[in-house]
């Protein structure tokens, strides 16, 4: 009786820990935006509108805030905070130069299991590799 | 231990003095730290007290003339084109004497009148029936008159179709994006279950330009501030006779209509 008690505690332990046994040794690499598109390429200073910690954290927010100033303001002109001005647009703006989307946007959105929805009417460019 | 009466006023006072103290330290403190503004207006682009439009049907005379003006709209705010009437999607759009002014039907007006298209689109009313419907306030009304959409805020209820009396909005019953001849990259598509309109253009204006059907008229459809009385719109609404759709609702449209029919118009 115990035996049965014994043998199904331990087909249990495995199967719950399953998962990490079956990862483990494994590398949880992760993952790295892709900068490569022709645009960025082009640019003498790779720099995007804020500085690179800032936009890793922030950038929701700071999409959020765009559109509201867009769409409800009518406020099309954003002032970074080196002081140089720029056009706040997802599509034309951001995707203009960030034109990898597969490789910039959605290998961390993935990561992180978020699924935002910009892109449910936002067009995303063409991509083409180069 | 315990306090007497006076023990505790004392504590109490001195307590509450230093905490108005301090809370008059810090807003003093902080009085120099305003948050900068960072959003700023194009400052090319175009601004108005209300902004309307004055539609001169004597400048629309073959269906190219309708097709031209409905085309520039329709291809650059990607708006789709369904085979299912029941799905359509329409910015700008045409339709029959009867039908676009109710209440002025009149048998006797002639074969042209009777046979004429008018060009309808969103009134922009100064008093949007819509937006007081908007439980979200996905729909709302600019300092410059034009009833915007927020399509990040709609929930699809349709609470602004049903209150619309002009039928200028439509649902996205499917998803458009199949059904888009040819898709404009700047601009948004939309998704499904949100309601669409036309919008005056506000991106065309923020870059100076002015509304897709405007420019592409020629200067049937005269777009202008109607807030200000030496625009050319208010001149135009000033020198003809002109109607609005449904006036006695109440919602003040910002479209006016000169209907023309020949010589003595």
């Amino acid at each position: 009786m115990s035996g049965k008690i014994i043998a199904g505690l331990i087909i249990f332990v495995a199967l719950v820990t399953f998962p990490f046994i079956y990862n483990v040794g494994k590398a949880n690499t992760v993952p790295e935006s892709n900068l490569d598109t022709p645009v960025i390429k082009q640019m003498a200073v790779k720099q995007c509108i804020e500085p690179r910690q800032f936009m890793r954290a922030e950038h929701m927010q700071l999409l959020n805030n765009w559109r509201d100033s867009v769409v409800r303001s009518g406020n099309r002109i954003y002032t970074a905070s080196d002081g140089k001005q720029y056009s706040m647009s997802l599509q034309n703006t951001c995707m203009n130069c960030h034109s990898n989307k597969k490789e910039f946007c959605d290998k961390c959105h993935n990561y992180m299991a978020v699924n935002p929805y910009c892109f449910d009417c936002h067009l995303q460019p063409k991509e083409n590799k180069s | 231990m315990s306090i007497n009466r006076r023990q505790f006023l004392k504590i109490a006072g001195i307590s509450s003095i230093l905490g108005l103290g301090s809370a008059a330290a810090t807003t003093g403190l902080l009085k120099g730290r305003l948050e900068a503004v960072q959003d700023i207006p194009s400052p090319e682009g175009l601004t108005a007290k209300r902004w309307g439009m004055v539609v001169d049907m004597s400048k629309f005379k073959t269906p190219a003339d309708y097709q031209r003006v409905i085309n520039a709209c329709h291809s650059i705010h990607n708006v789709p084109t369904f085979d299912n009437n029941k799905d359509e999607v329409k910015w700008i759009w045409t339709d029959d004497f009867e039908h676009t002014f109710p209440g002025h039907e009149n048998g006797f007006k002639g074969e042209e009148m009777n046979e004429k298209k008018f060009i309808v689109m969103c009134n922009h009313c100064a008093m949007p029936a819509c937006v007081r419907v908007c439980p979200t306030k996905a729909t709302f009304k600019r300092k410059d008159g034009i009833v915007m959409m927020d399509m990040h805020r709609c929930i699809g209820c349709r609470f602004c179709m049903a209150a619309c009396p002009f039928g200028a909005r439509s649902f996205n019953w499917r998803d458009p994006r199949p059904f888009i001849k040819e898709t404009n990259p700047n601009y948004p598509t939309r998704t499904k279950g949100v309601v669409e309109k036309c919008t005056f253009c506000t991106e065309r204006l923020e870059k100076g330009q002015l509304p897709a059907c405007a420019e592409e008229s020629a200067g049937g459809l005269v777009f202008g501030d109607i807030g200000d009385p030496n625009s050319e719109a208010r001149k135009l609404i000033a020198k003809h006779f002109t109607i609005r759709r449904k006036p006695e609702l109440g919602t003040e449209p910002s479209v006016y209509y000169i209907i023309g029919g020949g010589e003595n118009a």
